[in-house]
């Protein structure tokens, strides 16, 4: 009984940390509706500054109390520099592009960060200095617990009462909370957006920055910390309600709580409970515990004109491009023709999740679940049942499709960011059971020799196999969106109202969508598999999920012609830049930090523009 | 529309495209056999696990730089692309299939997660293309998915594993725990400890365990989970920052007082190093002594490498460094890139490690190679943790019978 109490100590300072953290992300949503993939980058930022002022210079030369804290309080205020900094030289800059497109920007601030990181502080991970006054460990109930997470758990509530103090006493706060409600109104009544956003965001970098510092005495510095904290910073977000930080509060409670009692039922348990507990509640709560249902459009859909015929050069233009794919490749070598097949098969996976981002208007974060499904069914087949690669091709789209049917059920009930988190949470079940259930999957170690049929095994043979099935699909996609169901769906993300009215079955039609984009995604899992010859976890993982969003973004969400050139853009730099630097993390960020400031309607979003300017 | 616009336009759509194959199409020619460089094509999560793996090309470096300042193999020297996977398997089978068909390399190695390890055998297998393991650890790289063409260096998960059960089974402890990272090595590692510790030592008992996420290990409510089970004895795979973490928690909480802990390649120096005075006392650990390891061989060693690198050797120093003496060997022997015939002269090839102790032989039956490592005590000496009271444990003694090993490994 005593140690079940400690353990529920250990869940309350867990879950402080994370409000932290996730207090400043969803301060920034509610005012910018900005989804900050780069929160946990500076929160990282936050512990390494944090480690820089406590153990080097002047602050660690003084030492003791305040060489301690004030390096901490230090560290949080120049990261909350360093968010304002990205805000004014940014994403101020794109605040009028489609919304997620700023999530482009800020995922090219992830990598860039990442890289920098690695530079200034190097591979180690490191550890700081334990809290001043705050040691050892003080006797609870004949156990030892440590002094420092007794005063961690003091910090939350602080804050939680700072911050509400901060928005109900101050101008600043009361602006805040209006711009949360209702942007426009703020804007009409003549307050100066600009600088509300900028110092927004420098609070919520601040806090991230805070939440960081904080980690010093506990946790050692390392690289890997920022995608390790941005996830679970969203998933507490959207469990609480996005901007709310009374909900954020809670759903940190509940997360550490269940946290630190699941691990004593399900020891292996910590890969997923985050995601289940999310799952629950936003399929009983569908704007999280305390959330309010937005207001406005849906994040991904902007209104845009119905999509026209393609122009007779585009038309052209794409006829002269499938027959030098079909011409060209047998005088290439044989890296070529993979890198080829690869990118077909990304073009693919990027139109699939274009087809419930743009047209359909639902974002998803975790389209990775149907490429791994349609890979793993494929792999499954071959491995239990030694199926040959035509059949494992022809049950893919099947098995992918109906896992999008099942997962999709719950998401197109949703809406916006919400919609969007709950496909990932079902990844992340997806995904740590092709972990886990390791007698089936293989665990991480996956499923080796899925390989092509005899015929298929040379690399030219292979090409022209992955060039007619996702040109196929790709063909299909399109043929979808200007027939009526490609109406429907446009109908309904522009009008769910009006589109009801006129007699059709919005859910009906967004679920329809979803499972086709998620068969199409399947098909392009399966040829993956076919072409690397075994599956993994990480198929279905969050960096291939991100991959798809990146490309559907950097293309354009609202142009059919988007995710193709955004699959071969991002695919194609990043397999150039890989052979080219160890750096090329750092430069594929500047490279789309480049295309959001100078396209930000994607590429194909460039090319219609400069159609319309000559019109 | 003018006819320059035209082509613009059909630029920029096959911008893209022209960029992924232009390289490629223009690939520089095959460097003809038999005169030039020895072309390797090396494979490794640079930027996911830059804290091992820097050290480890620093080795691959020396080692490769002395070779060819000997002359080289037969009169060619080596020359190495290295190349990132950025962690992910697939990735890293589509930089193999660069390397082998754009860059002609004779043959791949590296691999530091075992899933990118075994990604890369199974390429191996398929494409008849020579592949030299480093670090992976998991069994199934030379067993249950053994093949023909690949090889690997390091000693297992199943031999460090039964390093530290010798060692345990002296102790007096009969309940045990484990702390694991929650993936293919951590789960291994427990069912083989718990498995030969059971055999050496049948009244053993254990009493729990846990399976924190890797990287991500919640450390306070743990080591609390671990206190509840109230054992003597703590087995720990946790490595890297997991380590760092459950460690400084323990300490804090007195986890480890009046309890053995037995601890995967905890003795390492870039697992043992980032704890600085948190140190443990008195664990059981396999690992590198770096700095208390004399003998002529790895003196001399540990001095180039400082003198060339101006830093310490870590252990993945030693097994970058390792592998080329090892590849060096075999193509000696082989006297040819030809796969097949180097397939044929790794097969039992002995070359003698930068550890000292001697020769180690690449097995026959298996591919594994017979590299050991130290098994001994951590002690904080001043600021730094090191090994004390250690010994070399030879790779040979802890392998299955051969018959055993034939069972599991795919024959033919």
């Amino acid at each position: 009984m005593d140690s079940l109490i400690v353990q529920a100590l250990n869940g309350l300072a867990s879950a402080s940390s994370l409000f932290l953290v996730a207090a400043g992300l969803t301060v920034i949503f509610g005012v910018s509706r900005i989804v900050n993939f780069a929160h946990g980058s500076l929160y990282m930022l936050g512990a390494y500054l944090g480690w820089t002022l406590t153990s080097h210079g002047p602050l660690a030369e003084l030492g003791g109390f305040f060489g301690f804290w004030g390096g901490v309080l230090l560290a949080a205020l120049a990261t909350g520099l360093i968010g304002a900094a990205i805000e004014f030289l940014l994403l101020r800059r794109i605040y009028r592009a489609p919304e997620l497109f700023q999530l482009l920007a800020t995922f090219a601030v992830v990598l860039v960060v990442q890289d920098i990181a690695l530079l200034i502080w190097g591979p180690q991970d490191l550890l700081g200095p334990r809290a001043p006054l705050l040691r050892g460990a003080t006797e609870i109930l004949g156990l030892r617990f440590p002094r420092y997470e007794l005063f961690l758990i003091c910090v939350g509530p602080v804050m939680l009462g700072l911050l509400w103090l901060l928005f109900h006493r101050t101008r600043f706060g009361i602006l805040l909370r209006a711009a949360t409600q209702d942007r426009e109104m703020v804007a009409a009544l003549g307050v100066d957006q600009r600088r509300l956003f900028t110092s927004v965001f420098a609070l919520g970098s601040a806090l991230a920055g805070l939440a960081g510092a904080l980690q010093l005495p506990r946790e050692a510095v390392n690289l890997h910390m920022d995608m390790a904290v941005i996830v679970e910073a969203f998933v507490i977000v959207v469990i609480g309600g996005l901007g709310s930080l009374g909900g954020a509060f809670l759903a940190a409670l509940l997360i550490g709580e269940l946290h630190a009692f699941g691990i004593l039922v399900f020891p292996r348990i910590t890969l997923v409970l985050a995601f289940l507990v999310m799952a629950a509640v936003l399929v009983l709560r569908p704007h999280g515990l305390l959330g309010r249902k937005p207001s406005g459009l849906l994040p991904a859909a902007v209104p845009s004109p119905p999509l026209p015929r393609a122009p007779r050069w585009l038309v052209q233009a794409g006829a002269v491009a499938l027959v030098l794919l079909v011409v060209l490749p047998p005088f290439l070598g044989d890296y070529a023709l993979s890198v080829m097949a690869d990118m077909a098969m990304m073009v693919l996976f990027a139109a699939s999740l274009h087809l419930i981002m743009g047209p359909g208007g639902m974002a998803s974060f975790g389209h990775a679940a149907y490429f791994g499904a349609g890979a793993y069914g494929a792999a499954l087949l071959a491995k239990h049942f030694a199926a040959p690669m035509e059949v494992g091709l022809v049950f893919a789209p099947f098995a992918a499709g109906i896992v999008g049917l099942v997962f999709g059920w719950f998401c197109v009930r949703l809406s916006g960011v919400y919609s969007a988190m709950l496909t990932l949470a079902f990844a992340q079940i997806a995904w740590s059971t092709a972990f886990q259930w390791v007698e089936v999957t293989g665990g991480d170690n996956g499923i080796l020799g899925v390989w092509p049929s005899e015929w298929a095994r040379g690399k030219l043979v292979f090409w022209y196999l992955a060039l007619a099935l996702c040109g196929l699909g790709v063909v299909l996609l399109r043929r979808l969106l200007y027939a009526p169901f490609g109406m429907a769906l446009r109908a309904q993300r522009d009008s769910p109202l009006r589109a009801e009215a006129i007699g059709i079955d919005t859910l009906r039609v967004r679920w329809v969508g979803f499972a086709i984009a998620a068969a199409a995604a399947g098909m392009a899992g399966a040829l993956f598999a076919y072409g690397k010859g075994s599956v993994f976890p990480s198929f279905l993982g969050i960096p291939r999920s991100v991959d798809a969003l990146v490309m559907v973004l950097l293309g354009g969400v609202q142009t059919v012609l988007g995710p193709l050139l955004g699959a071969v853009a991002y695919s194609g730099l990043q397999e150039q830049l890989v052979r080219i630097s160890d750096l090329w993390r750092l430069v594929l960020g500047v490279a789309i930090l480049a295309l959001v400031l100078f396209f930000p309607g994607g590429l194909a979003g460039a090319l219609r523009r400069r159609e319309d300017d000559r019109a | 529309m003018s006819d320059s616009l035209l082509s613009l336009r059909r630029r920029m759509l096959l911008g893209g495209l022209a960029a992924g194959v232009a390289g490629h199409a223009l690939a520089r020619p095959a460097v003809a056999q038999g005169s030039g460089p020895i072309r390797i094509g090396e494979i490794n999560s640079y930027t996911a696990q830059p804290a091992f793996l820097g050290p480890y090309r620093n080795g691959w470096i020396l080692a490769q730089e002395q070779i060819n300042a000997a002359g080289g193999i037969n009169g060619r020297p080596l020359e190495t692309l290295h190349r990132d996977d950025a962690g992910k398997p697939e990735d890293a089978i589509r930089i193999a299939g660069e390397l082998v068909n754009a860059e002609k390399v004779a043959f791949i190695a590296g691999g530091y997660l075992s899933n990118v390890g075994l990604a890369l055998g199974d390429y191996a297998l398929q494409n008849k293309i020579l592949y030299a393991a480093g670090e992976p650890l998991t069994d199934a790289l030379v067993w249950s998915k053994g093949n023909r063409y690949t090889f690997r260096l390091r000693p297992s998960t199943y031999m460090q594993a039964a390093m530290l059960v010798e060692e345990a089974a002296k102790l007096p402890a009969k309940r045990w725990a484990t702390v694991a990272p929650n993936y293919e090595y951590g789960q291994s590692a427990v069912r083989w400890f718990r498995e030969l510790l059971q055999k050496a030592k049948p009244d053993v008992e254990f009493v729990g365990e846990q399976f924190p996420a890797l990287g991500r290990i919640d450390a306070g409510a743990t080591v609390q989970a671990l206190e509840r089970m109230r054992p003597d004895a703590i087995f720990n795979v946790t490595f890297g920052v997991d380590l760092t973490n459950f460690v400084r928690q323990g300490n804090t909480r007195g986890l480890f007082e009046n309890r053995t802990v037995a601890s995967m390649l905890s003795g390492e120096p870039e697992y043992l190093e980032p704890l600085g005075e948190e140190c443990p006392e008195g664990w059981i650990v396999t690992g590198y002594p770096r700095d208390s390891l004399e003998n002529p061989v790895h003196t001399a060693f540990r001095e180039a490498y400082r003198k060339r690198f101006n830093e310490a050797p870590k252990c993945g120093s030693v097994v970058g460094y390792d592998l080329v003496l090892a590849i060096a060997a075999m193509l000696k022997k082989a006297g040819s890139t030809q796969t097949e015939a180097m397939v044929d002269a790794f097969e039992g090839i002995r070359y003698p490690t930068a550890y000292g102790t001697g020769e180690v032989e690449f097995r026959k039956i298996d591919h594994q190679a017979t590299l050991g490592c130290f098994v001994g005590r951590t002690k904080l000496n001043g600021r730094i943790g090191g090994m004390v009271d250690w010994r070399y444990a030879d790779g040979a003694n802890y392998l299955p019978a051969d018959d055993v090993v034939r069972g599991w490994r795919p024959q033919g």
